[in-house]
């Protein structure tokens, strides 16, 4: 019912044509979801069209994954439509889209790494089967790889987990281009060169550009900006859950895409604080070298200072912060701890509590040593300890002896922190702590943090989430497990850490 | 611009040789470990190395193979069966009792309890239950049942079932050429079809499964049917050859089972699991289990305490070998 849908204009950005929708591959209109309290998009709309590329960028959490997962059909909106070639499709799944011919190659690998490269390739395609068919999944596997990365020197009868990850990735985008029964309209490839070099990415680009060619279309979304700016035909932005921009790639260049996904917006509250309140430099407290550092750039923090990991998620942040806590308790090479370190963990319901434990028991567990009383713990101190927390943080219950499944996410957060900082530690390590924190929990924490470093605490912080660098006195960008930039406060941009962070290895 | 991409090539294939290799080697461990055994019983009986020899010592292996080949279906689906050894034992008494007597009754208990298990994969999938709970709990039921059935020792195997594990080929013994039929059927069945691609898959990445369009509530139940399937084998060769049941008579074959499946080179998560070398450590259990001890003459009540020590000696010289080569 094509007439349905003539009345939907595309007011995104550069087209507006009416009638139109039916030339669409696929259309989303309004959609919305949301992962318990964080909305992750908020009324989004989007389509690709036929025998078009179109680049999506937009930083980690700007909701990419979510739309990309609704396009497969993995995810379901909690509200708004998708229509597939001017069809509203009401019970749209991973089936379905399938048949329509939309393949999708996620960020993280989905081979299965105890099987073959042609029994994974038999796993998207349920006609293979009966006699030879591993003979034809092998065919059909190879021949993509021969057409779209020429040289590959991979075989059909590989195990996955023996390959390299760069060419699982191959196997991966040449499997979700391979063809049986269903149809091949649109294929979306999340992130494809990550782990590709230089060669292979550009064999895949050129590829992607031979295929929209004939008609069929291709959704791309990376990291490396001129990837983006090169190949697409148009470029969508999205930024805290919604699309801010999308016209054609002529229209951008870099220094728009960088503008448009940072959100030029007035920050100057905090910064002006932090900028006046730079203390001067405390003893050293930490001193380390990331394991993959080649030349000498290295982190330092003094007592009192707040610093800041940026970059994007999974560039070894994380990694050199667990090596800062260890090295606090045996030394390392490189990593030199002057004093007590706590950490915050990011993933709380894994990494941070103690889910049998009340509130004050997961407060307390890093303070024993003075909570003892003789061989025991004494409840009076841990109460005590835990009072204090909660008047000074502000938890929100009634009784800090409840289990600690009773706070919402935030305050089971604030919790950890009051962990963290209640203890004897002068050096708090921050593993992006606040992911999934109402704005207000947020605020409260920020305002505790400067005045915990005001009182000569350090804290080193590796937050996904720009804003939350205003608050750092010093901010170090890394990218592939190094530091690429180091950048005092006043110096930071938002523009400088993504074009620190995105820098193409061309 | 072209010398670098056949370079890499060039490394590349080596690299994957070198992992070839390892994969070759780790898969030749199971036969290694067997032919040790083999050898150290050649050394202190050498006429246990005849037909007649090999009959008796692998009496017993046949069921062992199948119970070993259950609890691998189950450890393909990253799950784990502590309940096939008092199923075996219960199959057994329902052998030895109703199918000898009302072989009707006792085909349809047997078709049941393997509907049971494949139930169970589908309550484990669907509860999102820890698979080592649930037949840990299966594992008194069925225990439970066995000693209804059959209060104490006895029963009788029915005679089709006695002619036909007393079968004796010419050249070579019974229990060898029903290991080397086992193993050819399951490895086909799961390495070689289309569908035991998606078995195994659903084993070593279920997201990427679903993904693609597979129920892994169907994986699922399909292998803990097969699991079944092989229990019930397994109890029916047992009393084949043992020619009348005991409720307690199966109780070893859970860790015995489980043991052969990672002795033939399987492991516990991935669905990396292999027939063939799952059969093979069966072999090698039954054999290090009770002949190599008593001809190395040692004393019945140490016999246990020895055999669980072969078996640390045995697992933890696969873990050596096989952590030298990654």
């Amino acid at each position: 019912m094509p007439e349905d849908n003539t009345d939907i204009v595309g007011l995104n950005g550069a087209e507006k044509r009416f009638g139109a929708s039916n030339m669409d591959i696929i259309r989303l209109d309004g959609a919305e979801k949301h992962f318990g309290a964080v909305r992750a998009l908020a009324g989004v709309d989007f389509h690709v069209g036929a025998g078009e590329c179109v680049g999506l960028v937009g930083h980690n959490g700007a909701g990419k994954s979510t739309l990309m997962h609704m396009v497969a059909g993995t995810l379901v909106p909690d509200s708004g439509r998708i229509a597939v070639r001017g069809h509203v499709e009401d019970n749209y799944s991973v089936p379905r889209s399938q048949q329509l011919g939309i393949r999708c190659v996620f960020q993280e690998l989905s081979l299965c790494p105890n099987l073959s490269v042609a029994e994974n390739t038999r796993i998207n395609h349920p006609a293979l089967r009966g006699l030879g068919w591993r003979r034809k999944a092998a065919d059909l596997i190879t021949a993509k790889l021969d057409e779209i990365f020429p040289g590959h020197s991979i075989s059909a009868s590989d195990i996955a987990s023996d390959l390299s990850i760069g060419r699982r990735q191959m196997v991966e985008v040449a499997r979700a281009f391979t063809v049986t029964q269903d149809p091949l309209e649109l294929v979306i490839l999340d992130e494809p060169t990550s782990s590709l070099d230089a060669h292979t990415a550009g064999q895949l680009l050129a590829f992607v550009r031979r295929f929209v060619a004939t008609g069929r279309s291709c959704i791309l979304i990376s990291h490396v900006l001129g990837e983006v700016l090169q190949h697409a035909d148009r470029i969508v932005v999205m930024r805290d859950g919604k699309v801010v921009a999308s016209d054609a790639a002529k229209a951008f260049d870099r220094d728009r895409l960088v503008t448009t996904m940072g959100g030029a917006e007035a920050r100057e509250k905090i910064a002006a604080e932090i900028a006046t309140q730079k203390p001067e430099t405390g003893p050293l407290r930490v001193r380390a070298r990331p394991a993959r550092q080649e030349d000498g750039n290295e982190l330092v923090a003094h007592a009192g200072e707040i610093i800041g990991l940026a970059g994007l998620a999974g560039h070894g942040q994380t990694d050199l912060l667990l090596a800062i806590f260890a090295a606090a308790a045996r030394s390392k090479t490189g990593i030199e701890v002057t004093a007590p370190v706590a950490l915050v963990a990011g993933d709380r319901q894994s990494d941070g509590i103690f889910p049998q434990w009340s509130i004050a028991q997961n407060i307390g567990i890093r303070s024993l040593k003075r909570l003892r009383n003789g061989l025991l713990i004494s409840p009076q101190r841990e109460a005590e300890l835990a009072d204090f927390w909660r008047k000074k943080i502000g938890i929100r219950t009634p009784d800090m002896n409840n289990n600690i499944f009773s706070l919402s996410g935030g305050n089971q957060q604030k919790a950890l922190f009051a962990r963290a900082l209640g203890s004897d530690a002068k050096i708090v390590l921050m593993d992006d702590p606040m992911r999934g924190v109402d704005i207000g929990t947020k605020l409260e924490v920020y305002d505790l943090v400067r005045e915990e470093a005001g009182r000569g605490r350090t804290f080193l912080w590796y937050t996904t989430e720009t804003e939350e660098l205003d608050n750092c006195h010093q901010i170090y960008v890394f990218k592939n497990g190094r530091i690429v930039a180091n950048l005092r406060r006043d110096e930071l941009t938002e523009k400088k850490i993504i074009q620190s962070s995105f820098g193409d290895a061309a | 611009m072209t010398a670098a991409p056949i370079e890499t090539g060039l490394k590349g294939s080596s690299e994957r040789d070198r992992l070839a290799r390892a994969r070759l080697l780790r898969g030749l461990l199971p036969a290694l470990s067997l032919v040790l055994v083999l050898l150290a019983i050649a050394w202190l009986n050498p006429r246990a190395i005849s037909y007649f020899g090999f009959s008796l010592m692998l009496n017993l292996a046949i069921p062992i193979a199948l119970a070993t080949i259950a609890q691998m279906f189950v450890i393909a689906g990253n799950e784990l069966d502590l309940s096939i050894g008092t199923f075996v034992g219960f199959v057994g008494c329902v052998t030895a009792t109703w199918l000898k007597d009302a072989p009707l009754v006792g085909v349809l208990i047997l078709l049941g309890s393997i509907g049971v298990y494949a139930l169970l994969g589908a309550l484990i999938y669907l509860r999102n239950l820890p698979s080592i709970v649930v037949t840990l709990g299966m594992s008194f039921v069925w225990q439970g049942l066995a000693i209804l059935i059959l209060p104490k020792p006895g029963g009788k195997a029915p005679d089709w079932l006695l002619s036909l594990m007393a079968f004796k080929p010419p050249l070579i013994p019974f229990p060898i050429i029903a290991a080397l039929l086992i193993a050819a059927v399951v490895h086909f069945g799961l390495m070689r079809t289309s569908y035991g691609v998606i078995l195994r898959g659903s084993g070593g990445n279920a997201a990427a499964l679903e993904r693609a369009g597979w129920s892994l509530l169907k994986t699922k139940v399909v292998l803990f049917a097969l699991a079944g399937l092989f229990g019930v084998l397994s109890g029916m060769a047992l009393i084949g050859i043992t020619t009348s049941a005991d409720a307690n008579i199966g109780n070893g074959y859970t860790l015995l089972a489980i043991a052969g499946v990672i002795l033939g080179g399987g492991e516990f998560v991935g669905g990396r699991v292999s027939p063939i070398g799952a059969v093979i450590g069966a072999l090698t259990l039954a054999l290090a289990a009770s002949p190599l001890l008593t001809f190395m003459h040692i004393p019945p009540d140490w016999q246990v305490a020895a055999n669980g020590a072969i078996l640390i000696i045995v697992l933890a010289a696969r873990m050596l070998i096989s952590r030298r080569e990654r």
